[in-house]
C-alpha cells in the first residue's frame, strides 16, 4: 500500500476567511449566552463581522464567513441539523441576499447601518416564513411579527453602528496574513 | 468620535422606513379585531350565533348526542361532547377571532368571530 499524501494549500484568502469566521463564531457563542425574553430574538452580534467583511472584502467573502459561522456555530452549540440550525441557515441566506442588494446602494448615502437594518429585517422575514411553513404551521406565528420587527430594527441599528465604528477605527489596509 | 457621525443620510431614511414597518406591523398582526360573537355550526350549517358579551349555555344536538357550549366573560368553550377523543373540550377557552374548536364526531364546531372575518387558510 502506498501512502498518499493529500496536501491542501491554503491561500491568503483562505486564511483571512478562517480568521474572520473564527471571530464571527466567537461572537455567536456570546450571542447564545445572552438571555432574552422571546425565543428567536437575538442581538446577532456575529453580523458585525459579516458587515465589516462585506465592506472590506466584498460579498463573496462575507458569504463564506457567514456560512462557516452558521455551520461551526451549529456544531459548537449542539444544534447542528436541528430545527434551530435550519432557522439560522435560512436567516443567514436571507440576510446575505439582502446584503447583496444593499451594497449596491450608493455608499455616499447608505452605510453599514443601512445594510445592517435591511439584513436584520430580511433575516427575521426568512425565519418567519420558514417557521410558518415548517415548524409552526399556523398563522399565529405572525402575531409575533411586531416584536420581531422592533428587535430587528433595534439590533440592526446597534450592530450597524458598531460595524461602522470599527470600520472607521481599524486600519483600512489589509494586513497580509502570515503564511503557514 | 460620536456615534452619530457613522450615520449617513440614507441610514436615517432606512431607519425611518424600519420604524414605519414596525408601526405598521402592530395593527396588521392584530387586524382581526376584537372577538364579538361565537358561531356554532352543526353538520356544516350555522346552528346559532352567540353574542360573547352575554354569558350563555347552549345545547347542540348532533348524531352522537348533545354537545354543550358555554360563553363566559367574552370567551367560549365546549363544555362537554359525546365524541371519543374530546379534542374540542380539551382545547379550552377560545377568546381570539378566528379560533375554532371542532367536535368532528358530533359534527359540531364553535368559532370565534370578530368585526371583520379575516381569511383563514386553516378552516377553509
Amino acid at each position: 500500500m502506498t501512502r498518499s499524501v493529500i496536501e491542501l494549500t491554503a491561500t491568503p484568502e483562505d486564511h483571512r476567511i478562517a480568521r474572520l469566521a473564527a471571530a464571527a463564531i466567537g461572537l455567536s457563542l456570546i450571542d447564545a449566552a445572552i438571555p432574552l425574553p422571546l425565543p428567536g430574538v437575538k442581538p446577532g452580534l456575529a453580523n458585525i463581522v459579516t458587515l465589516i467583511v462585506l465592506a472590506r472584502y466584498g460579498w463573496g467573502t462575507a458569504a463564506w464567513v457567514s456560512a462557516l459561522r452558521v455551520f461551526a456555530g451549529g456544531l459548537l452549540l449542539g444544534y447542528f441539523l436541528s430545527p434551530g440550525f435550519f432557522m439560522s441557515l435560512t436567516g443567514a441566506v436571507a440576510s446575505l441576499a439582502a446584503l447583496g442588494l444593499a451594497v449596491r446602494l450608493p455608499r455616499r448615502w447608505f452605510g453599514p447601518v443601512s445594510w445592517s437594518i435591511l439584513a436584520a429585517f430580511a433575516h427575521i422575514g426568512g425565519q418567519l416564513l420558514l417557521a410558518r411553513a415548517w415548524l409552526i404551521p399556523h398563522n399565529g406565528v405572525f402575531l409575533l411579527v411586531p416584536f420581531f420587527a422592533a428587535a430587528a430594527l433595534a439590533f440592526g441599528i446597534i450592530n450597524g453602528l458598531i460595524a461602522a465604528r470599527l470600520l472607521a477605527e481599524l486600519p483600512a489596509a489589509d494586513p497580509e496574513p502570515p503564511h503557514a | 468620535m460620536s456615534w452619530r457621525a457613522h450615520l449617513r443620510p440614507g441610514d436615517w431614511l432606512v431607519a425611518a422606513l424600519g420604524l414605519a414597518v414596525c408601526a405598521a406591523a402592530f395593527p396588521l398582526a392584530w387586524q382581526a379585531g376584537v372577538a364579538e360573537k361565537a358561531v356554532i355550526r352543526r353538520g356544516g350549517e350555522a346552528f346559532a350565533e352567540l353574542d360573547l358579551s352575554r354569558n350563555r349555555r347552549i345545547e347542540v344536538p348532533g348524531p352522537l348526542g348533545t354537545t354543550v357550549v358555554a360563553v363566559d366573560q367574552r370567551r367560549v368553550r365546549v363544555v362537554s361532547d359525546p365524541g371519543p377523543r374530546q379534542y374540542c373540550v380539551r382545547q379550552g377557552w377560545l377568546a381570539r377571532p378566528g379560533e375554532i374548536a371542532i367536535c368532528a364526531p358530533n359534527q359540531v364546531s364553535v368559532q370565534v368571530q370578530g368585526g371583520k372575518s379575516a381569511y383563514d387558510s386553516l378552516s377553509y
